[in-house]
């Protein structure tokens, strides 16, 4: 029996079944697996990762490195320390050798985050914390704690998280904690409630009180099942009402392990002999004590069955036990601390890097200031013949030899160490290894260990799962999809989706059978030779509004504007002051003082953040304001020769003749439905078209009248896929995909957009040595001369007569393709190396491992003349 | 004509405590802050801090920015009266009403849904009724306004409607 | 995760914000004056101290006004907000 009869925060009424690693067990609820595993006698885990050696439950908290489970589930999770796991009924779990399984199932459990602020917030539910959080309470503040276990007795007027672990400190006081909701419940856990919440706490004041990790001693055979930390003997006695052993060696080299004793004896756990390496110990205990000594090795196969130990007089004694208790000292937990780049300095006495001051906004309180730890004499190995079980990192399974194997090729730097041995790289982050490898170092260099420093600490303080970071921010919810008032009727009639930024845009809309390529050359026939219909709705709009409008456009437009007429539209460059094309799109006059600007679906949150940002630093003199109004309208784009009969039916008030309302102008109308409309002849296709502009509320009724209106013609919605195919033949460039920000209007083949008559952003870059060079990459089309190739986005292309011996120069590449159905052919715009210089030249374009000859071409391919856009 | 109208959250099947209060005339109003003619078309002062709010009768009138509001009203009528109370002055008065649409959230836990994913200080010593800001609610930006102790509107472009509605009811499902 | 003091808004997320690089860099009066190394050091060179960097920053999310910030590139402390046209605090 090694459940205690009484004491311990655990419910004995209830039986809690579990199975670890094929054994049927019971434990109460209160325990965790580590705790229920040694009230069955259960000590020994899985073996070591590397060197197979017999392993057992070690500590009672987050510094476990031994005892990790995978447990079963609806998705079986692994690497979880036992000490950490609570247990429930029913639970499975299997120990592992240090690594874990992914489990290919879906997770179906919810996590989700939670964002709270509070002037104080104290991590860790100790009496310090306790404490700190009582005193700042009683000021009337906000106040909250979080704690990992699972429960906290904390003043009333406190917010307490338990079963909660702040994983992360970040600037200006963000913690990250994870509180574990539902695990302890196993399958009684309600399916409503997430599984896990990732909690986000801004706070006025952190208070950490985070305690200390006890560190094992570093002799031989110091590995063995059965060595455990004298705390965690100790937690296991008082919280869990466990005994680990019913023999005990305790083995020290501070006075904390004292109380371990203690508390052995009055539980009634025999204590063979406490081994102290301090020759001077005065402690008052009933039990026999050998100062000056150590424990130079451990016996038997399994679980420890013995210690040997050398005495200050130099000779062995032995001593029979089933479980030894260490101490070599206790490191404040400063992860939280450090992670805001919180100093340490070492302290001799305790032997521990302790805080040196706290970061800004916070206070470390209790064990993790180094208040209340005892001093500790410097023992950081046992010496011996060999160290090659003198274990340093349990779970990544280093030794001192490994350590000094290192050193020995000239690690001489703490992280050099870490990386070579790959110690305090596993899952437990180095809890219990770090400090005493930087002591076992120090003593191959001879160095002190302030001297030599840790290791960076960087969040998370302890494993947290992807999905606990993602939260509800997956699958349907990943990212916002933005939708248009008309995408109802997009989804109903089938068409298939791409995503333009966070936009949802119909992609094709492909008729029974049809494939992308039939979907596409029926949509483009459609546009050429009928109607055809798109909803270009996500374009970016804001309007701008005052008497310097007009001059503000022109400084940061390349072409000019302050001219343009009421009633009139212009199609308009922007670039950065490196003379780079930024954005670009059409802009209506409303009136004197009133624009309509669009910029590209992608673009409209820079380019109204680009605009304030002139307007308020730069040119604050002017008076304009900008309004970004892209929701405010649906874009109907009827496109093609029977546009104009479409678009005469929904507006019967206009006058639709090319020369009552030419290319490039707009109209305010009502339409036969009774809906208000701004009308515009603006074409991004070449064809004679309508952009139908009307309140997004209006919206999808505007679509079905132009649906219903244009049936006669067999009127066809199209998608992206099409506009690419119809703009590509125009030479119309997307910004972003032929250009990517090294592109000037010139080398865009828009020189003619460019104004000479006035400055713009971006105007004096024009002339620089290097924008300046003839032979830039310039935007051309290119036909591949087999007639059938279609040319991948990206593909390099090279001279016809080059050496093929790498390097091979490249003279550009493929920024858009498609087949054209207007030209019967496969086609490319390509940014190639003076590319208008060369047309009508054969280069060749790298396709897989063949090279294809493809013929350069002018910029417009289809109708070159114009002729098609007045229908 | 209103039956030619469709909101952007026409298509959502709400729970108890969620609903769209659409079709609702919005104006967003740059003007000089001490703009006399404005405040006077308004019939209400023009807030001068973040976080306030002036309400007259069913119009109410948010701070954007230290020039630029939201006027919410039930009428169409205060786009053109601000207009033309605006002629000669700088500033603009545009029509938004269909750029944002507005989500109603109500109930005991109503605060406890937008801490999920709202970064903006939320708790009652903080955040009452009466105060709006501008914010993220999940990765949606909104006009945040809290109507009641446990009622808030929320204010997304109304392409981000269907998903801020989606992720709010996901938010609810808890309680 | 930074703290920023929108000077209209206050004491905001990071997330809020939309960084503006180097703040201080003024559009030269008169472009088309400058040499070709004279407009570079505009367009393309910025300063990289270790230490107080004022920046200019926005309040994307909320509303929408630029302003500037002296950040602490090494402890990323901000040491002081501002609005433009005002001189960097010392």
């Amino acid at each position: 029996m090694t459940r205690l009869p009484h004491g311990g925060r655990i419910d004995r009424s209830t039986v809690l079944r579990f199975t670890v690693d094929g054994r049927e067990l019971t434990g109460h609820p209160g325990d965790t697996v580590a705790s229920a595993m040694l009230a069955n006698g259960i000590i020994e885990v899985a073996p070591s990762i590397y060197r197979d050696r017999p392993r057992g439950i070690m500590a009672a908290g987050v510094e476990e490195p031994n005892a990790l489970l995978q447990v079963d589930g609806p998705c079986s999770e692994g690497m979880l320390p036992a000490t950490t796991v609570e247990l429930y009924d029913g639970l499975v779990a299997s120990t592992l050798s240090g690594k874990g399984r992914l489990d290919p199932t879906p997770d179906p459990a919810v996590y989700d985050k939670k964002f709270v602020h509070t002037d104080v917030l104290v991590v860790g539910g100790g009496p310090a914390g306790l404490k700190a959080a009582a005193e700042a309470a009683a000021t009337g503040v906000r106040v909250m704690l979080v704690d990992d276990q699972p429960s906290v007795e904390a003043p009333a007027d406190v917010v307490v998280l338990s079963r909660t672990t702040a994983i992360g400190s970040y600037d200006d006081n963000y913690v990250l904690a994870l509180e574990r909701r539902t695990d302890h419940l196993g399958s009684a856990a309600p399916q409503n409630v997430s599984r896990q919440r990732l909690w986000h706490i801004r706070a006025g004041k952190v208070v950490l009180a985070t305690g200390a990790h006890e560190r094992p001693l570093v002799f031989a055979g110091n590995d063995k099942p059965g060595v455990m930390l004298a705390g965690a003997v100790r937690t296991y006695l008082n919280r869990y009402g466990v005994a680990a052993g019913s023999r005990v060696v305790v083995f020290t080299n501070n006075d904390s392990a004292y109380d371990t004793v203690r508390d052995l004896l009055d539980a009634g756990v025999e204590v063979a002999a406490v081994v102290d390496a301090r020759s001077d110990v005065s402690v008052d205990v009933d039990v026999r004590i050998l100062p000056g000594s150590a424990v130079i090795g451990t016996e038997g196969d399994d679980r420890i069955t013995g210690v040997i130990v050398r005495t200050s007089e130099g000779g062995t004694v032995s001593f029979e036990c089933d479980l030894l208790a260490v101490s070599g000292g206790w490191s404040p937990v400063v992860h939280l601390h450090s992670q805001r780049q919180g100093k340490l300095r070492w302290d001799d006495e305790l032997v521990a890097f302790v805080p040196d001051g706290a970061v800004r906004n916070q206070e470390i309180v209790g064990m993790a200031s180094g208040e209340g730890l005892w001093p500790t004499q410097a023992l950081w190995l046992v010496p011996a013949d060999s160290y090659d079980t003198h274990f340093v990192d349990l779970q990544r399974d280093v030794t001192v030899a490994d350590v000094w194997r290192s050193t020995g090729a000239g690690m001489l730097n703490v992280e050099h160490v870490k990386r070579y041995t790959s110690l305090g790289t596993a899952n437990d982050q180095g809890k219990t290894s770090g400090v005493n490898a930087i002591g076992v170092i120090a003593h191959a260099l001879g160095g002190s260990v302030g001297e030599i420093g840790t290791t960076t600490y960087r969040a998370p303080y302890t494993p947290v799962a992807f999905a606990a970071l993602a939260g509800r921010e997956r699958g349907d919810l990943f990212d916002p999809e933005r939708t248009t008032s008309i995408h109802p009727w997009h989804v109903e009639h089938g068409a298939l989706f791409e995503d333009v930024g966070q936009w949802k845009r119909p992609w094709y809309f492909p008729r029974d059978g049809e494939d992308i390529d039939a979907a596409v050359a029926r949509e483009c026939r459609a546009a050429r030779n009928g109607v055809a219909v798109m909803d270009a709705s996500t374009l970016g709009k804001i309007e701008i509004w005052g008497a310097d409008a007009g001059e503000f456009l022109n400084r940061i437009y390349t072409n000019a504007f302050k001219k343009l007429k009421p009633g009139h539209a212009r199609y308009g460059v922007m670039c950065k002051p490196d003379g780079m094309i930024f954005d670009d799109g059409v802009t209506l006059r409303l009136d004197d003082n009133r624009f309509f600007l669009t910029t590209t679906t992608g673009g409209a949150a820079g380019v109204l953040d680009w605009l304030e940002e002139w307007l308020q630093t730069e040119w604050p003199e002017l008076d304009v304001h900008c309004t970004s109004v892209t929701e405010q309208w649906a874009t109907i784009a009827v496109v093609g020769p029977r546009s104009r009969d479409v678009v005469s039916v929904l507006a019967p008030d206009l006058d639709l003749s090319a020369e009552a309302f030419p290319f490039m102008t707009f109209r305010e109308t009502t339409l036969a439905s009774g809906v208000p409309a701004r009308i515009c002849r603006i074409s991004f296709s070449g064809e004679l078209a309508y952009e139908i502009n009307v309140s997004s509320w209006y919206g999808l009724s505007v679509w079905e009248q132009v649906y219903e209106a244009g049936l006669p013609y067999d009127i066809t919605p199209y998608g992206t896929e099409t506009m690419h195919v119809l703009r590509a033949e125009k030479g119309y460039i997307i910004v972003g995909q032929d250009t990517d920000g090294t592109v000037t209007p010139h080398d865009a083949g828009m020189a003619w957009a460019v104004s000479k008559q006035k400055d713009f952003v971006g105007n004096r870059s024009f002339s620089r040595s290097d924008t300046a060079r003839g032979d830039r990459k310039q935007l051309i089309s290119l036909l591949p001369t087999d007639g059938s190739t279609r040319l991948p986005e990206g593909t390099q292309i090279i001279a016809r007569d080059v050496d093929l011996t790498p390097p091979v120069p490249m003279l550009g590449h493929v920024t858009s393709s498609y087949h054209s159905e207007a030209l019967g052919r496969p086609f490319a715009l390509a940014l190639v190396a003076a590319g208008q210089s060369r047309i009508g030249e054969t280069l060749m374009a790298h396709v897989g491992s063949e090279l294809v000859p493809v013929q350069v071409a002018d910029l417009v391919l289809y109708d070159p003349e114009g002729s098609r856009r007045d229908g | 004509m209103a039956d030619l109208r469709r909101s952007p959250l026409a298509h959502v099947q709400f729970p108890a405590g969620l609903a769209e209060l659409p079709f609702r005339t919005m104006v967003n109003l740059r003007v000089d802050p001490s703009s006399e003619r404005v405040e006077k078309a308004l019939g209400v002062a023009l807030p001068q801090q973040c976080g306030q709010t002036s309400v007259s009768g069913a119009r109410t009138v948010f701070w954007l920015g230290p020039d630029e509001w939201l006027v919410l009203d039930d009428e169409p009528g205060i786009h053109a009266e601000l207009v033309e109370a605006l002629a000669g002055e700088s500033g603009s008065a545009v029509d938004v009403s269909a750029n944002r649409t507005i989500v109603e959230l109500s109930g005991p836990f109503a605060r406890d849904v937008l801490e999920k994913g709202c970064p903006v200080d939320l708790h009652p010593r903080a955040f009452g009724p009466g105060q709006a800001v501008q914010t993220t609610v999940g990765p949606v930006p909104v006009l945040l306004w809290q109507v009641g102790d446990e009622t808030y509107r929320l204010f997304p472009r109304s392409s981000f409607a269907d998903y801020l509605a989606r992720w709010l009811i996901d938010a609810m499902s808890e309680y | 995760m930074l703290l920023i003091s929108c000077p209209w808004c206050g004491p905001r997320d990071e997330t809020e914000f939309r960084y503006g690089g180097q703040a201080h860099v003024a559009y030269p009066e008169t472009p088309s004056a400058l040499n070709d190394q004279q407009w570079a050091e505009y367009v393309f060179y910025r300063e990289n101290p270790k230490g107080p960097f004022a920046e200019r920053w926005m309040h994307s999310i909320g509303c929408r006004r630029w302003f500037n910030v002296l950040r602490d590139t090494v402890s990323y402390e901000v040491l002081a907000v501002y609005r433009n046209g005002e001189e960097v605090p010392r």
